[in-house]
């Protein structure tokens, strides 16, 4: 992280004064012991004490906050409910630490127009509870959906196992209202569809904190399918299932779910929620289908039939509801499954083109006898998200580097088959310095400078995302190159 | 006008830096079928990227399409619907409603459908055009070369530029190449058409499917007056359609249940594959409101509910032809003999009675010197103008490329 500003860190005392002034009460936070609860987010390796933690409950606090901020020349860190697995929320040592937890309250409920107007403190899940009465969801489901906040959701654009059918956060939300760095208030979209001109909501969507606060979000709310079916599917060799997947999306069926399981995750799964996975395949697959009966029926005889073209051994349809939970509930605490038997583990998140996941596992393998760690892979088959868990021990000498270092090598390695670092977990401080892998130097100054139209002091978030803070004057610099045409014989008319 | 016609990426850098260099702005287009879009530019040269033509990967079972940006949407729609796939957010062609010749339909290019970020009915269920658009290379107004986004479905790497150059109307960078997401076609589709409906309880019904199980993928109501131009419905007042689409059992099944429950109580049929294949493309395309010479036409974009009442604001006070796509959420509108075109009581509409609705008016086809006079584009609050203009200074501080097609001075 950036060297802390120690002309900051000594006005601290001022700091905390202008904040009361603004945040009455509790909501300015300054003990060492109630700061220590913020110090990680869900990437726990790394910690850091925030100079202060400021609660702010309304949009004029928030804007009063940044703005003295801004005077002070102090960073900000928003955070929502801190389950970032990237650190996107990683506190500074000379910054404040700007909690969302107030805004925690739904305004409206709009079945008409099919949308709601929350707070970004209230959670993912919270959402969907508050209509599931009426028949309705919200569709992004991040695996952290019962703690994570919609506010962290749209800072990540946070996606979840249904996103190929329905999307991610960007896909789902309609309006944003949002506080700038220098303190003013932007409200984008509403109820209605889409932008005109600069789509700013587009590019607020999984700017990870960097851009603007965001302190109220309409969402999209979709009616609940009539039903679901999953199906569970084994197969000898992570190639079939590779190239079954491929043929399901080929043949014109996009499932609700498609999610594929390696052997050791399977095995770690099943020891834990004992469902009856079968454990003599390399690959599992658990394909969900949603819709009304007669097409969730049709489809899935549809995909039985493909499957059997793939040399699956082991096939059961779900036959009630109570079972087709039974099948995700192994997927689901994966995590935790893998948490049993190793006493650490480091989750990865690169999307590759699916074509090349056979080949992506077997290098992993290689890299897995390299580093001398075992990795268990959980996949969004539909969309190519893969997520690698790296099992380590974090008490054993030099493991955490092994780990990091073979997660670095995981991530580049999707690059190189032409996927990307990260599907959904952000870049945060986790895979900021492997932005270099992807981006080359011009493509980073064009992000970096559109920062500076929204914040051009890089108080916001900074050492996040990007592996090189750049001053605003020196990125916007323009080199022309005066003189002759370089091409005099382009064709002109 | 002179212009450039670059043939590939270093071209196109070349000749951008060399405007850049000469503080020269230049107009882009390819196709032009939309150089009417937008406020009327006069610009000394034109850049041309129709030669930056050609899908260069395509692989269906990934459903992801990269193709060089001013590749015609024809053969894009071609070679997709030789393997079962689609854009899902169908392109409209504008060509008719914006009395361009035949000819020029021809001419839509990916990057122009992108560029103003131009979605058809299926919006409302499978997203906008900027929901598809997953990454690019082009050339910024700095004339640098630069790429964003990924070639994967699922990406969330670094700041999410597509969306930024969807509807940014080719002021911030030149696409050189683009990538999509595609998805596969459905393999029935059917309308459930509701006749005899005024607005308001055409709306009620079009929210009330939009909000069931349904899987409803467009949703549209055209008054009587605005149903003459479309021959299905010809004699017919007052119409609500809903379209359903997917594996055909479960399309039948959904159309018994919509009409079931939503045509007792009023004169209700339905459309077959191919009527229903025709009338949606109508709609994509606006044929409604084609036709009708020197209207200007409008198109608003406001909550599904407010359609209505929208629609029969701007009818009490002006000389109008409308009809709601969206379900009562886009409102089109024809409107004749007014100075501004009839901008101030449309967007004094959109506003509302108490001054806080929200939702945005786009002048869609005007005469230039109307397309001068108002804003095509909805004013923006101050901040967020400010905001707008240091994005655009951010990506081309000398306002070379189309400066002022989206606001005066931008």
């Amino acid at each position: 992280m950036p060297t802390p500003d120690a002309a900051v860190v000594e006005r601290r005392a001022d700091i905390v004064e202008a904040l009361r002034h603004i945040v009455p009460g509790e909501g300015v936070i300054v003990s060492e012991a109630e700061r220590r609860v913020y110090e990680s987010d869900g990437l726990t390796a790394y910690r850091q004490l925030p100079l202060v933690v400021v609660l702010p409950s309304t949009v004029e606090q928030v804007a009063a906050v940044l703005r003295c901020c801004e005077q002070f020349g102090v960073k900000v860190v928003p955070r929502g409910a801190g389950t970032s697995l990237s650190g996107g929320a990683l506190p500074l040592a000379d910054g404040i630490l700007l909690g969302m937890a107030k805004f925690n309250r739904i305004l409206e409920i709009d079945y008409d127009n099919r949308c709601a107007v929350v707070q970004p403190g209230v959670t993912n899940l919270a959402i969907t509870k508050a209509v599931e009465c009426a028949g309705f969801y919200y569709a992004p489901d991040p695996s952290s959906q019962i703690a994570c906040t919609i506010g962290g959701n749209v800072a990540e654009n946070s996606g979840g196992v249904h996103c190929l059918k329905y999307g991610l956060t960007t896909n789902n939300i309609l309006g944003i209202e949002m506080v700038l760095m220098n303190g003013e208030v932007i409200r984008l979209g509403g109820k209605h569809l889409d932008a005109e001109t600069y789509d700013v909501l587009g590019v607020m969507t999984g700017s990870e904190g960097l851009l603007g606060v965001v302190t109220e979000v309409t969402v999209r709310i979709l009616p609940n399918p009539t039903t679901a079916r999953a199906l569970l599917v084994g197969f000898p060799t992570t190639e079939d299932a590779a190239r079954c997947v491929a043929a399901v999306i080929a043949a014109g069926i996009i499932p609700a779910g498609m999610e594929m399981m390696d052997r050791p995750a399977i095995h770690a799964a099943e020891a834990f929620v004992k469902v009856g996975y079968p454990l003599d395949v390399e690959a599992l697959l658990i394909v969900e289908l949603d819709g009304p009966p007669a097409e969730v029926d049709y489809l899935m005889g549809k995909v039985e039939v493909i499957v059997r073209g793939h040399n699956a051994i082991a096939i059961r349809p779900s036959r009630d509801e109570a079972e087709r939970l039974a099948f995700w509930s192994g997927r689901k605490a994966a995590f935790p499954a893998v948490g049993r038997i190793s006493p650490d583990y480091y989750c990865m998140d690169g999307t590759i083109p699916r074509a090349r996941l056979a080949e992506v596992l077997s290098r992993m393998g290689g890299l897995s006898d390299r580093y001398r760690l075992a990795v268990a892979n959980v996949f969004h088959a539909g969309d190519g998200n893969l997520h690698p868990l790296i099992l380590y021990d974090a008490n054993k000498p030099d493991e955490v580097e092994r780990a990091e270092a073979f997660g670095a090598d995981i991530l580049r390695l999707c690059v190189e088959v032409g996927g990307v670092l990260t599907g959904e977990h952000g870049v945060g401080v986790e895979k900021r310095d492997l932005m270099g892998t992807m981006f080359d130097e011009s493509d980073l100054a064009h992000q970096q400078r559109l920062k500076c139209a929204f914040d051009p002091d890089g108080l916001l978030n900074p050492g996040k995302v990007f592996p090189q803070l750049h001053r605003c004057a020196e990125l916007g610099r323009l080199h022309v190159h005066a003189g002759r045409l370089p091409f005099p014989d382009l064709p002109r008319f | 006008m002179s212009g450039f016609a670059p043939a590939d990426l270093s071209e196109l850098r070349d000749i951008v830096a060399e405007a850049v260099a000469a503080g020269e702005s230049l107009e882009v287009v390819a196709g032009g079928s939309k150089r009417g879009l937008g406020r009327p530019l006069q610009l000394p040269r034109s850049l041309d990227l129709s030669r930056l033509a050609g899908i260069r990967d395509y692989q269906p079972s990934e459903l992801v399409l990269t193709a060089a940006a001013a590749t015609p949407i024809a053969e894009i729609e071609a070679t997709l619907a030789a393997a079962g796939q689609m854009l899902a957010f169908e392109p409209p062609d504008w060509g008719s409603l914006l009395g361009l010749p035949a000819t020029a339909a021809g001419r839509r290019t990916l990057g122009g459908v992108l560029a103003c970020n131009l979605s058809g009915p299926r919006r409302i269920k499978a997203g906008a055009a900027r929901d598809h658009f997953l990454g690019f290379r082009g050339v910024s107004g700095r004339g640098e070369v630069f790429k964003a986004g990924g070639k994967v479905v699922k990406n969330v790497t670094g700041y999410d530029l597509s969306k930024l150059m969807a509807g940014s109307y080719g002021t911030l960078a030149a696409l050189e190449e683009i990538t999509i997401k595609v998805l596969p076609q459905p393999e029935a589709v059917s309308t459930v058409m509701l006749c005899g409906l005024d607005a308001a309880a055409a709306v009620r019904r079009l929210s009330r499917a939009l909000g069931s199980p349904h899987e409803v993928s467009g949703a549209v109501y055209i008054p009587a007056s605005s149903a003459a131009a479309l021959t299905s419905l010809s004699g017919v007042s007052g119409v609500a359609a809903l379209r359903l689409e997917g594996p055909l059992p479960s399309v039948i099944f959904r159309r018994e249940r919509l009409l079931a429950e939503l045509g007792s109580d009023c004169g209700a049929t339905s459309l077959d594959d191919e009527s229903s294949i025709a009338f949606w493309r109508a709609i994509r395309d606006v044929l409604p409101l084609a036709g009708f010479g020197d209207r200007a036409i409008w198109r608003v974009s406001v909550a599904p509910s407010r359609g209505a009442e929208l629609g029969e604001a701007i009818a009490r006070r002006l000389d109008v032809s409308w009809y709601l796509d969206w379900g009562g959420g886009l409102v089109w509108a024809a409107i004749a003999g007014a100075e501004d075109g009839g901008a101030a009581v449309i967007r004094a509409a959109v506003r509302g009675a108490d001054g806080r609705g929200t939702g945005h008016a786009t002048l869609i086809k005007g005469s230039p010197e109307l397309r001068r006079s108002v804003p095509v584009f909805e004013p923006q609050p101050p901040p967020l103008a400010a905001l707008a203009s240091r994005i655009k200074e951010s990506f081309d501080p000398r306002r070379i490329l189309n400066p002022g097609r989206t606001v005066e001075g931008g």
